[in-house]
């Protein structure tokens, strides 16, 4: 198959890489560039353990297309933490130990985060809403949701962005 | 590790260090002050990992910083089976602290040589060795020189009580969360060897299939075919590929296919296709392979003078659907086939099982072969990861020297990984004039629960019967039938009946593949005694926990039960319309924690539990938020199972094989829950994984007859289902 130079812009940096074009978005970010942040659940947008912010919004990677992403901004877990420093989702995911497994669990964060960005104060009805495409099968979702609340109260933390 | 003399006769009561009795294979201390501590029991998300440490920590006096935990591996781990059955703290964490204890013993022994300090005298801060409390220069790494803990653990030794635990006890972080959190690579899936290549598998198109002919299919160059009977996979250079070029493999294959599977919509028909009563107990070891089911008493205990008082009988019988694990990660695994040397990276809850379960398959020397653990998601139970990592091999032996990763699809996970089994609980009871139980007969139909590699007979890997000249794997034994193992967990109730008989009916023939889920058959076994102890209750005119407070014996069932009524508000909770509580308790396995629960639940348009209020008792506890994240979870995912999910199939093959034809409760839909833990101070650990999830579904399953005015004894607890209950009624 017919190789297809890919330009991506991914956690602010711009990657350059040979790929066959039909190339889901996760394989891009995963193989190509090495990021283990998104991860692969069912590859058709059902479970959410995939997600990452293109251009602000939270959306799957695994049934998207790579070439659909050329021109935008996007963003993985692995782009919310910057010098060391912890996005304050992360840290609340800490701090509330809101996770079992972890598997779902940067895909959880990607969401909360795109949330957290475009509405600092949610309801705890519209966290639910928001994370309602994420999937957790180890029954943690009560804590999640404590974490992204604690994330949006201290908002304004170092951390944020 | 395999023992290599007859241990010490005092270490009986430590399984794991008696098995495993070297101390180094427990504990090392490691260069830049750290100690690393080496379990059998690999961490999938329950955090025991994190309670591994904090007992090592403890045993010792070092930070909890301080101790790694090591990688499970059949090439230096201690051999502790299978980690599975809410058993690592008992066998991991006894074996560890001892062990540790005596690593300490030891050196502070040595320090003692050394200072002319008397041992007991002497203290250990953070691993640095003090006399009087001032420090001596010596530390645990300047006194554990090479070999210093290679000897073998003697009788035991005293172990730091709890009373004087600050490490253990206390609610400690996870240690694996960190990387989580920021996507750092630590699953097996993240693992990326050089020159690796990627692997699919392409399964058949039913459960009983053949392959006629692999056709002709326009793969790209580069891509490898590999076939053997009825097995066939594709190596390709990218995952990407592999996947691409599985497709048009499966597409251009022809396989004659058997309708092999029951009727979807007949459960109960299946399990009871012939009937029990037809197969006497004495008679049937001479039914053989032949019949059905094979009936074995769980327990007995006859009063034909209490029987004689019963008053009142009622019987009733409840069922639960084949469940699916679900985990959110699709089994993975790599393997390198280098000639003489097999090394494979798995996410198996038992990598020296699989070691050996791949080395019989194969007809392989188990020497040959590695098998590391590598993190995969959680599991519930037994999923496709021991399958995956045949796969691998078999894929791997067709490139020698290069590793091979496959990847298995949600098709495949949903569709090929072992099931938990459906089931059927027949109970029959009798009350007296006071309204007490007299007499309960419990009859318990099901497929084994006990499937993992290497139980019962044969590798039990899922290709190896698409092999040419592979043998259909046999139907799953269940374990001991004692009340604890397998279908009969937890069919034993746990109240004063003086007249009890339990039955448990296991199936000969599997046409659906069925093995351990977690808590086995305690989900169902405990949904149905305690929603019949509600009937019963009703029968008597008596509160439902008041009924099952007449009934217990136990002080700490008791204290469990008092307590989740007193926090949820049980008595005097105003009754809305459409609204219901309902309470459920057992003692997981009839011996290990207990746990209480009460479940608000609404059957309005839908079915919905609202609220879920757990008090539980796991004994000594090591790391309490640890335990009611796992009680939290257990919760969760049993209203999962107990109000949605449900494995659908054809004749052919499993058609629940996405997350939308297996949908599991969501954000929008779990309840709120609030967990107790109920001080048991002195009584020996138990695990907390699985406690709650029969008590929950039998909370939700009460809450939901008060709130639909209807008793719906068929899982899963849907709104067609209490449609149908209404209707029959």
């Amino acid at each position: 198959m017919e190789q297809h130079e890919l330009h991506l812009t991914v956690n602010g940096a711009d990657h350059t890489l040979a790929c066959d074009p039909d190339t889901p978005l996760l394989d891009a970010l995963r193989a190509g560039l090495g990021l283990a942040g998104p991860r692969f659940g069912c590859g058709v947008g059902l479970c959410g353990a995939c997600m990452v912010i293109i251009d602000g919004k939270a959306r799957p990677s695994c049934d998207h297309p790579a070439w659909a992403a050329e021109g935008t901004q996007v963003t993985t877990v692995e782009g919310l933490s910057r010098d060391g420093a912890l996005h304050a989702v992360q840290q609340a995911f800490l701090d509330e130990q809101a996770a079992q497994c972890g598997y779902c669990t940067s895909g959880m964060i990607v969401t909360a985060a795109a949330l957290l960005a475009a509405n600092p104060a949610p309801t705890e009805h519209e966290v639910r809403e928001a994370l309602d495409g994420n999937l957790c099968r180890c029954g943690t979702h009560g804590r999640i949701v404590a974490a992204v609340l604690r994330a949006a109260h201290q908002g304004s933390g170092p951390g944020a962005r | 590790m395999t023992p290599t003399a007859q241990p010490s006769s005092g270490l009986a009561a430590i399984p794991s260090l008696a098995a495993n009795p070297v101390l180094s294979s427990w504990l090392a201390f490691s260069p830049g002050g750290r100690v690393t501590i080496f379990s059998g029991k690999v961490e999938y998300g329950q955090g025991v990992w994190t309670a591994l440490a904090q007992i090592a920590a403890e045993e010792l006096d070092v930070a909890l910083g301080r101790v790694s935990v090591a990688p499970v591996s059949t090439g230096d781990s201690p051999d502790e089976g299978v980690t599975s059955g809410s058993l690592s703290i008992q066998h991991s964490g006894s074996a560890l602290r001892q062990a540790c204890a005596q690593a300490r013993a030891l050196l502070l022994a040595a320090a003692a040589a050394k200072t002319g300090t008397p041992a007991d005298a002497l203290t250990v801060d953070d691993g640095q060795i003090l006399t009087a409390g001032r420090p001596t220069g010596l530390s645990y790494w300047s006194l554990a020189g090479p070999g210093a803990l290679d000897r073998e653990a003697d009788d035991p030794v005293p172990v730091k009580p709890p009373e004087r635990w600050s490490v253990a006890g206390r609610s400690a972080p996870r240690l694996d969360l960190p990387d989580k959190v920021t996507g750092r690579p630590r699953f097996l899936h993240d693992i990326v060897l050089p020159s690796m290549r990627y692997g699919r598998v392409v399964r058949p198109p039913a459960l009983v299939s053949e392959l006629i002919s692999t056709g002709e299919p326009d793969l790209p160059p580069g891509v490898v075919v590999v076939r053997d009977g009825s097995f066939l996979g594709i190596i390709a250079d990218t995952d990407a590929r592999a996947l691409r070029a599985a497709r048009l493999v499966a597409e251009a294959a022809r396989w004659r296919i058997t309708e092999s599977l029951p009727d979807a919509d007949d459960l109960k028909g299946f399990l009871l296709s012939a009937p029990a009563e037809e197969v006497p107990v004495e008679s049937r070891r001479d039914e053989g392979a032949s019949a059905p089911a094979e009936e074995t008493p769980v327990a007995s205990r006859r009063d034909p003078d209490a029987a004689a008082t019963a008053a009142t009988a009622r019987s009733a019988e409840y069922t639960r659907p084949f469940l699916a694990h679900a985990s959110m990660a699709p089994s993975c695994a790599i393997a390198r086939w280098d000639g003489e040397s097999v090394t494979v990276w798995s996410h198996s809850q038992g990598v020296f099982a699989l070691r050996d379960a791949l080395a019989a398959g194969l007809r392989l020397d188990p020497a040959r072969l590695t098998v590391h653990h590598a993190e995969g998601a959680g599991t519930y139970g037994h999923n496709g990861a021991d399958d995956a990592a045949l796969d691998a091999v078999l894929l791997a032996r067709a490139v020698p020297g290069r590793p091979v990763r496959v990847q298995w699809s949600r098709e495949d996970e949903m569709g090929w990984a072992p099931l938990g089994p459906a089931m059927l609980a027949r109970l029959s009871a009798g009350l007296d004039a006071d309204g007490k139980i007299v007499t309960w007969r419990q009859d318990v139909w099901s497929n084994g629960f006990i499937g993992r590699p290497g139980r019962g007979g044969g590798p039990r890997l899922l290709a190896l019967a698409h092999l040419a000249g592979g043998e259909p794997m046999p139907p799953a034994p269940d374990g001991a039938a004692t009340g604890a193992m397998g279908s009969t967990r937890n069919a034993v109730p746990g109240y004063r009946i003086p007249d009890l008989e339990v039955v448990r009916h296991r199936l000969l023939t599997m046409p659906i593949r069925t093995s351990s889920l977690r808590s086995l058959g305690a989900f169902l076994n405990v949904f149905a005694i305690e929603s019949f102890m509600d009937e019963l209750a009703e029968c008597a005119g008596a509160d439902p926990v008041a009924f099952r407070l007449a009934h217990v014996a136990d002080p700490r069932a008791a204290r469990v039960i008092e307590e989740v009524a007193e926090f949820s508000g049980w008595a005097g909770r105003p009754r809305e319309e459409g609204t219901g509580y309902g309470v459920g308790y057992a003692r997981y396995k009839g011996l290990a924690g207990y746990c209480a629960a009460v479940a608000e639940v609404e059957a309005l348009d839908d079915v919905r539990v609202r609220r879920i209020w757990l008090a539980v008792d796991v004994g000594t506890v090591i790391n309490p938020d640890g335990v009611v994240n796992q009680v939290e979870g257990g919760a969760v995912q049993s209203a999962s199972w107990a109000t949605r999910e449900r494995v659908t199939f054809d004749r052919a093959r499993i058609t629940s094989v996405s997350w939308d034809s297996y949908p599991v409760l969501r954000f929008t839909e779990v309840p709120e829950v609030a967990v107790r833990i109920v001080a048991a101070p002195g009584q020996p650990e138990t695990g907390a994984g699985e406690i709650a999830q029969g008590p929950v579904a039998a909370a939700i399953g009460n809450g939901l007859a008060q709130a639909a005015g209807v008793r719906v004894r068929d899982l899963p607890l849907t709104r067609e289902q209490v449609i149908r209950a209404i209707e029959a009624s």
